[in-house]
């Protein structure tokens, strides 16, 4: 479970996440939305103790965030940052490899590897191990760098809008394979979407922020009303029902 | 004995999946052969120079070719290949802790504060023993690096070419500022005998130093792990356990210990940390465990070559390694800097 208790981070005077309360229970696909300069990033990033929070606390399975050794919060909580571009040049399975580093320590014994080629399978990434990340399109990048989180083997596993730079077709991939790794392989995911509609067909819970604040949250049915997205959005949008799924029609 | 012993089970199988194994095997093979290669330079290398040694002549004669073998040949080879291998690994360590190509330490200040340092107490305490001198260099090397850092943290923007440039104004101004106080104090040659890489001054007695600074090599690779992932940015550093703070400490502690002794022992090696850890990382990539034996063999390669044509372009005269290299290096660095900026842009 992850607890965030009246979280509050500012730039100069600019209160970003403004004493936000949230409670998101082990198992399942989380994502979070709202428009830009919610504080959804600040939030997630905040939770992966990448930034400190100004006031409140981050307590992740009771651990708190700012308190907890840093080896043994990165055995339960992984993350994935919006910006990932790697100066350092290595290959997808050097890369993915690195993820074992909380419980290897660099030495790879024979379940790092085990990890590493299940994250690389996950990924479809297999063919590609032994390309240089610099050889790569920007998806097969972006996939390589979900892989090394994947291969992190944490309970937890929070990722700052995944699906830039991704096509259609990568777009859907990816959220099934966090679908998957939801429901196969047991971890909570925690992922900051921009399109609504891919974060009400593959989530169980839908967080909505902002101006810093947690505006409305529940189950995909309940945030995809004209109502609620109007709260979030400040947008008059439409919600169909296709094929009895909610879809917003936020395009006209 | 039926079964093998566990222990040795374990020493012959280091976790790795049969498939890859033959790919770090070549890799093996390959530095090995680099490794010998690199020997059968060494040892030529001592055959090199004005005073008269062969292989005859060193089993013949009453001892004059074995004394400058041992006392002069043999030191300088194992000064250069110690020198050359710790210089081009604080450049990668380096590289890795400003996570840019196209820095090292004689480009962002490190080796020019180690010479102002080691100006000022030659000034003010000119009687103090060598050690002491010593770590006033290596405090001056940190500090002019951890300027450098400060100078780029204050700076809005940060572009491949702008911090290798920034690195390089700040070593003009404290080079200049040396150059200046040097100028006044009648000392222009003892500040150019330090920033100017020269290794016909070694001797026996003269060079022992050094063997520290392969201690420091050693530690780079014991923790390379945590170099490659500090590389990767704090985030990503701070989401793996790392302690980011405490790899950087120890990075640049290393770096201005190295660079410091480096200098006072031999003189600067201008773009060495440069060239060798780019080229390096084109052929096999940023992963240091993997890259770093290979940036510590062409380092040495690369400053044995340059010496040893220092020391015949102008037979029976020597030109200092630092000229040698200064050219060698800016050319590389030139090349590399353009090729690179022309892929971003």
């Amino acid at each position: 479970m992850i607890e965030v208790r009246s979280v509050t981070k500012r730039y100069g005077r600019t209160v970003v996440v403004d004493d936000v309360e949230l409670t998101l229970p082990a198992g399942g696909l989380v994502s979070i939305i709202g428009p830009n300069g919610a504080g959804k990033s600040t939030l997630l990033s905040i939770v992966a103790r990448l930034l400190p929070a100004d006031a409140g606390s981050v307590l992740v399975d009771g651990h708190d965030v700012a308190s907890t050794p840093g080896d043994v919060l990165a055995r339960r909580l992984a993350v994935l940052r919006q910006e990932n571009h790697l100066t350092v040049r290595l290959t997808v399975r050097d890369l993915v490899a690195f993820g074992r580093y909380p419980h290897s320590r660099g030495r790879l014994t024979t379940t790092d590897e085990a990890h590493v080629d299940a994250a690389l399978e996950h990924l479809g990434l297999t063919d590609l191990a032994g390309r240089f990340l610099d050889q790569l399109s920007g998806g097969q990048r972006q996939r390589a760098h979900v892989a090394m989180v994947l291969a992190q083997d944490t309970e937890y596993v929070l990722l700052d809008e995944p699906l830039n730079n991704l096509d259609m077709k990568h777009a859907r991939q990816m959220m099934r394979m966090m679908r998957r790794a939801a429901d196969e392989l047991g971890r909570t995911v925690v992922v900051v979407l921009h399109d609504i509609n891919f974060a009400a067909a593959y989530s169980d819970r839908v967080v909505a922020m902002r101006d810093g604040a947690v505006v409305v949250q529940g189950t995909p049915a309940q945030i995809m009303t004209p109502e609620a997205l109007h709260a979030v959005y400040d947008m008059d949008i439409a919600v169909h029902d296709v094929a009895g799924a909610p879809l917003a029609a936020y395009y006209v | 004995m039926t079964t093998a012993p566990p222990l040795a089970t374990q020493d012959v199988a280091p976790a790795q999946t049969p498939a890859r194994a033959p790919r770090a095997g070549r890799r093996r093979l390959w530095l090995t052969a680099t490794c010998v290669l690199l020997a059968v330079l060494a040892v030529l290398s001592t055959f090199v120079g004005v005073s008269d040694v062969r292989l005859g002549s060193l089993l013949a004669d009453e001892g004059t070719a074995r004394d400058v073998l041992l006392l002069s040949r043999l030191p300088r080879t194992a000064a250069i290949l110690l020198a050359g291998s710790t210089m081009a690994v604080t450049g990668v360590v380096i590289q890795m802790l400003v996570r840019n190509r196209f820095v090292e330490p004689s480009t962002i200040g490190t080796t020019e504060s180690a010479g102002l340092g080691l100006l000022v107490v030659t000034l003010l305490a000119p009687g103090m023993a060598l050690p002491g001198k010593l770590a006033v260099a290596a405090v001056a090397a940190l500090a002019g690096t951890l300027l450098f850092l400060g100078v780029l943290r204050s700076v809005p923007v940060r572009s491949v070419v702008t911090v290798p440039l920034l690195g390089l104004m700040l070593s003009g101004v404290i080079g200049a500022v040396s150059t200046f106080i040097a100028y006044r104090a009648d000392l222009l040659q003892t500040l150019s005998s330090w920033m100017t890489g020269d290794f016909s001054g070694i001797v026996a007695g003269r060079y022992e130093l050094l063997w520290a600074v392969a201690v420091l090599t050693l530690v780079v690779y014991v923790t390379a792990d945590r170099f490659t992932v500090v590389g990767m940015g704090r985030d990503v550093a701070t989401g793996l356990g790392l302690s980011y703070r405490t790899v950087m400490a120890l990075g640049l502690g290393i770096v201005s210990v190295a660079s410091a002794i480096v200098v006072v022992v031999v003189g600067a090696l201008p773009f060495l940390g440069l060239v060798v850890p780019n080229v390096v990382s084109l052929l096999a990539g940023d992963n240091l465990r993997r890259s770093l034996p290979w940036v510590a063999l062409l380092g040495a390669g690369l400053v044995l070559v340059c010496d040893v044509v220092g020391r015949v372009v102008r037979y029976p005269y020597e030109v200092p390694i630092g000229v040698v290299m200064g050219v060698v290096g800016a050319a590389a660095f030139l090349y590399l800097l353009l090729r690179r900026s022309t892929d971003v842009g």
